[in-house]
């Protein structure tokens, strides 16, 4: 299994334990919206939270927004940024 | 620094804000506030300046107004007549969302020209039965059948509901949607219906009529905003609402200011060569309304700036800004407050009285408004949750 799948499977289990969506992280397309899926701001921040516990980084202030936890994708592009 | 962000207190449209405010609104004032009714005279004659249209882009017939000029009229107005303040600041939030968020779509470049030619009033539907006053949820759903929709919608509040002619919604997409995946739908008047369940009979802000209703409506589905609720939010409905609220609680703070020195003058011509003893409370006063004053004018205009571009836009959605968003509005809820009770103070039984020209009784009630209206408590633990991923570098 190739560490990008790896950073997939984590991001969908904190999702399922910190994002209180509506339905479950495991059959979530990579580009689904999670807002969509009933991801609000106060469980993001839990979800961003849990993320940066889990892969030991800290998001910089220009990737607290929206658009950056909008889907598993995004969510893995800004891992992958911040563990290169 | 923008050339209109410098004066914008002393411009053209603030003269005018304060004519309408001196002339009409302030005549009318106490009665606004004792029978609790709608300050009809003023907001004629905001309409009458052609101000309700202002944030509508000159090509479609508005004055292509920005934060910092809209929020000066704010302070003017609110110097004369909170209520009629409050009123023309939250028709000014939903015109904000329609011409940032509404102009790819053919059917709010059209509502827009009508705006112009009929200066209509729109009302706001964001508080519900089941949620409160948290704007990112809602119960209610809209429903679409082909090219039309039906929204109900039970709230329980609408700023001068009765009175505005149309009203922007806050709902769930689609009836399978989560409570946070919402949409703007605007009801146009003859589309919807009102059955008010509630009175309005408050402390303060008397004059802005905002019982609970059950809304109904029907309409067609062109007039859903188009974008997500999530985005026009952040970018546009909470820094306008947080901007221009906190410039009108400057305008109350400011008129109270006014009051106390007035005060402090009189009593210091009736024995020159002795500063009186309130005069040094005049002066803490004008310390604190001197901090208030400069957070609205920062605020305003870095937004201001960071709306002009597609970047800075951007930027508007980060959790930097809504604290800081969230840190304007806590603080002139609070310092308002303050600067109006030492005013008080100052002016003492002269202030107490209702019908004295130092009275401060209406500042004060109106003013005890700002930290309920989104309770600064929900405020602060949205800023405290945002706090904990948030480095500030």
């Amino acid at each position: 299994m190739s560490t990008t799948d790896n950073i997939r499977d984590d991001i969908r289990q904190i999702l399922k334990d910190h994002g209180r969506l509506s339905t479950d992280a495991a059959g979530l397309a990579d580009e689904a919206d999670l807002y969509q899926a009933g991801l609000t701001s106060h469980a993001s921040v839990n979800v961003m939270l849990a993320l940066e516990g889990k892969f030991d980084i800290e998001f910089p202030d220009r990737m607290l927004k929206r658009g950056v936890f909008g889907s598993i994708s995004s969510i893995r592009e800004a891992v992958e940024e911040l563990t290169a | 620094m923008s050339s209109s962000s410098r004066d914008a207190s002393q411009g053209a449209s603030a003269k005018l804000a304060h004519r309408i405010g001196s002339e009409v609104a302030a005549v009318h004032a106490a009665d606004v506030d004792r029978n609790a009714r709608f300050p009809v005279e003023s907001i004629a004659a905001l309409k009458e300046a052609r101000l309700l249209s202002a944030l509508v882009p000159v090509e479609l017939g508005g004055m292509g107004m920005k934060m910092v000029e809209l929020t000066a009229i704010c302070t003017a107005l609110g110097q004369y007549c909170a209520a009629t303040a409050m009123v023309f600041a939250m028709h000014q939030i939903q015109v904000a969302c329609i011409v940032r968020h509404g102009l790819g779509s053919e059917y709010f470049r059209g509502y827009c020209r009508e705006l112009v030619e009929r200066q209509l009033l729109i009302g706001s539907i964001t508080s519900e039965v089941g949620i409160g006053g948290d704007t990112r949820s809602s119960l209610c759903a809209v429903e679409i059948d082909g090219d039309a929709f039906v929204l109900n919608k039970d709230a329980t509040t609408i700023s001068y509901g009765a009175h505005a002619d149309d009203l922007l919604v806050t709902c769930r997409r689609d009836a399978g949607a989560a409570r946070s995946d919402q949409v703007m739908v605007l009801a146009r008047r003859g589309q919807f219906t009102l059955e008010q369940t509630s009175q309005w009979d408050t402390l303060g802000m008397r004059g802005t009529c905002s019982p609970g209703f059950k809304f109904r409506s029907a309409g067609a589905a062109v007039q859903i905003l188009p974008g997500d609720y999530a985005d026009s939010s952040s970018q546009t409905m909470v820094p306008y609402s947080h901007i221009l609220w906190s410039g009108l609680w400057l305008g109350i703070a400011s008129d109270a200011m006014s009051r106390a020195a007035a005060f402090v003058r009189a009593a210091a011509r009736r024995d020159p060569g002795t500063v009186p003893p309130t005069a040094l409370r005049l002066a803490e006063l004008s310390n604190t309304l001197q901090s208030m004053r400069s957070n609205v004018h920062d605020v305003a205009r870095d937004c201001e700036e960071l709306q002009d571009t597609e970047e800075g836009n951007e930027s508007l959605l980060t959790i930097g800004f809504a604290l800081k968003m969230n840190n304007l509005k806590i603080s002139c809820s609070t310092l308002m407050v303050q600067v109006v009770h030492e005013a008080l103070l100052i002016c003492g039984i002269m202030g107490y009285k209702n019908d004295s020209k130092f009275s401060l009784g209406r500042h004060l009630r109106d003013a005890h408004s700002a930290q309920l209206m989104v309770g600064n408590d929900r405020i602060y633990a949205r800023s405290a949750s945002m706090l904990l991923v948030y480095k500030d570098t």
